[in-house]
């Protein structure tokens, strides 16, 4: 099986406090430690494990800047066998959709089965897998916490709906599905095999490999903008618990004992 | 605005969800003005009651009966969306596990705008629809502006909206199913599997000691353990200490786990998403341990750094796994 997992390069959730730059344009990146969007390496080591299963190539994918590399080297340190680098000035601001167009265009000069996302990256909109699908017209599956292989045209998968049950459904190939986070255990990688794939090369394809035109690419194409950043008020009706240390964890415990959390 | 705005009803075994009192006050955010009409698809008695119940929020109903969807297929849906709306049209839909399967897709199809997860909207200034949305795990706000000159589709978080209780819309209810038509998916449904209960149920504790990815170490459970013992209490989750597998998914808090009403919520190591205080009901008191001062769960209260050392045995514990530079916080 064929498969491609689109991943990206994001700040680190656990690495990182998210400042705001001074005029609210950005988020401060000069100090920022970035890695791979955590949903994505559970969809790349779901798809190593159908390879290594049933035959097939992973190949992953990124829309991104030289740095983005990186991600796609970690990638193949856990076991992909080719990256592909999306990059191209052009593609500066793009929106949600914008995206997902720059990916549909790698897809259909390969020849994918199954086309994995990540459940959501950084800016938590959950969008580009069903974006992609219906661009490509395949079927698609958000949130998929497990995923059988029925036979050469059919997967069996889980999606994690609320109240932690899960909706079975089965799909016919070539599919996109989104992965959530927990349906595997990814791999660790090693610097060890950071560097067994650290002089492979990567392809880059820019907007006029993959026959994109400005209008369809970057900020003047992109529908939805964001205007700026800013942090929400704090919430009200809070008690700050104020002076050193033992003070405060003695009327801690005395409102832990008012409320019955210690009996 | 001359655009029509429509919202999607979710319903359960014959009851509206609770976003539909909420996704009304979202549309009138948009357009105080606009006529707005509520979709609701199923089949069977059960759909006619929701419909009912819409219609008292919603002065216009459009109702698709049909076979295929005693169960929700969002493949359906769209196909059936696609032939039901104006060119052009806002359409709401909760940003839940069904939206976000049917609304990426449904945007493209419809050749109109998405914005995901919105928390508030500011309102429409010319073509521009402004909306409020959060990153980086709310961390941050963004104010995002979408154009909605062809149509869009916008994806509203539950329970930021206010419900409007007022039920006095008296709608009428239409059947569009014939307009709606049929619709072959090649994505077929086949069961829910419910969750398991597990050994213990948080769902029934008064006291929840709950961890997060911030204890660091699997080791560090038998801590909190021990904290959730002194206090009477049990260890709940949040769900990277289940995707981790250091606790069964029966302890997990949170809208893809379970919802619990506890009387003290102390959580440790937990940055609070949406996802995760959306499973914590009752309005309880709420200790956060978090070493990252701006974790959006101190947005439940504020935040007061560096707890060192507790008197009680039991916080000698939190101050111990945590961080020395932790901060702690209540909500009322």
């Amino acid at each position: 099986m064929n498969i491609l997992v689109c991943v990206k390069r994001v700040p680190d959730p656990a690495e990182n406090e998210i400042e705001i730059n001074r005029d609210g344009s950005d988020i401060e990146r000069e100090d920022l430690v970035y890695s791979v969007n955590e949903w994505d390496n559970y969809a790349v080591e779901e798809a190593i494990q159908i390879r290594d299963k049933v035959g097939g190539k992973v190949t992953v994918v990124t829309v991104g800047d030289e740095d983005s590399e990186e991600v796609l080297r970690r990638e193949m340190a856990m076991g992909a066998d080719e990256g592909l680098l999306l990059t191209d000035d052009a593609f500066e601001g793009t929106d949600g959709r914008g995206i997902a167009a720059i990916l549909k265009a790698a897809v259909q000069k390969g020849d994918y089965d199954l086309i994995l996302t990540g459940a959501q990256a950084d800016g938590a909109a959950a969008q580009i897998g069903g974006m992609l699908a219906a661009m490509l017209d395949l079927p698609y599956a958000s949130l998929v916490n497990s995923l059988e292989i029925l036979d050469d045209k059919t997967l069996k998968v889980g999606r994690e709906i609320e109240g932690g049950n899960q909706e079975m459904n089965e799909i016919s190939l070539p599919c996109v599905l989104s992965i959530q986070s927990g349906i595997n255990e990814p791999r660790y990688v090693g610097i060890r095999g950071i560097r067994k794939v650290a002089s492979v090369e990567i392809p880059e394809l820019a907007a006029s490999d993959l026959g994109l035109s400005e209008d369809q690419v970057g900020a003047s194409a992109a529908k939805v903008q964001r205007a700026d950043y800013f942090l929400p008020e704090m919430g009200e009706g809070a008690e700050i618990l104020e002076g050193d240390a033992e003070e405060v964890a003695e009327k801690l415990v005395e409102m832990l004992k008012a409320k019955g959390g210690i009996k | 605005m001359s655009q029509q705005i429509f919202v999607y009803i979710e319903h359960h075994g014959g009851v509206a969800d609770d976003s539909t009192l909420e996704m009304i006050s979202a549309a009138k955010k948009i357009d105080p003005q606009a006529k707005i009409t509520a979709l609701v698809f199923g089949s069977g008695s059960e759909l006619d009651q929701v419909c009912q119940s819409a219609a008292a929020t919603y002065p216009e109903v459009w109702k698709v009966d049909s076979a295929d969807l005693s169960y929700p297929n969002a493949e359906i849906i769209r196909g059936m969306l696609c032939n039901l709306l104006p060119q052009g049209s806002l359409c709401l839909v909760p940003h839940d596990t069904f939206g976000m399967d049917l609304a990426p897709g449904l945007s493209i199809k419809l050749d109109a705008s998405y914005v995901a997860d919105v928390v508030d909207i500011e309102g429409v200034e010319g073509s521009t629809l402004k909306t409020v949305r959060q990153e980086f795990g709310g961390q941050v706000h963004a104010h995002v502006n979408c154009d909605i000159s062809s149509g869009a589709v916008i994806t509203v978080r539950p329970g930021t909206f206010q419900p409007d209780e007022s039920r006095s819309a008296g709608g009428q209810v239409t059947d569009k199913s014939s307009e709606a038509g049929q619709v072959q998916a090649k994505r077929k449904f086949l069961e829910v599997v419910e969750a398991e209960i597990g050994e213990v149920d948080i769902t029934k504790e008064d006291v929840l000691v709950s961890i997060g990815r911030g204890i660091e170490d699997e080791e560090n459970l038998e801590i909190a353990q021990e904290l959730a013992e002194a206090m009477g209490g049990v260890v709940s989750c949040s769900r990277p200490v289940v995707d981790a597998k250091w606790m069964e998914k029966s302890r997990q808090v949170g809208t893809s786990g379970k919802t619990v009403k506890p009387k003290v919520y102390l959580a440790m190591g937990i940055s609070g998403s949406f996802q995760h205080m959306g499973g914590v009901k009752g309005n309880p008191f709420i200790v956060a341990v978090n070493k990252n001062p701006k974790a959006p769960i101190f947005q439940v209260g504020s935040a007061m750094r560096r707890i060192s050392t507790f008197r009680e045995r039991a916080w000698a514990y939190c101050s111990g796994v945590i961080h020395p530079r932790s901060c702690i916080c209540r909500s009322t």
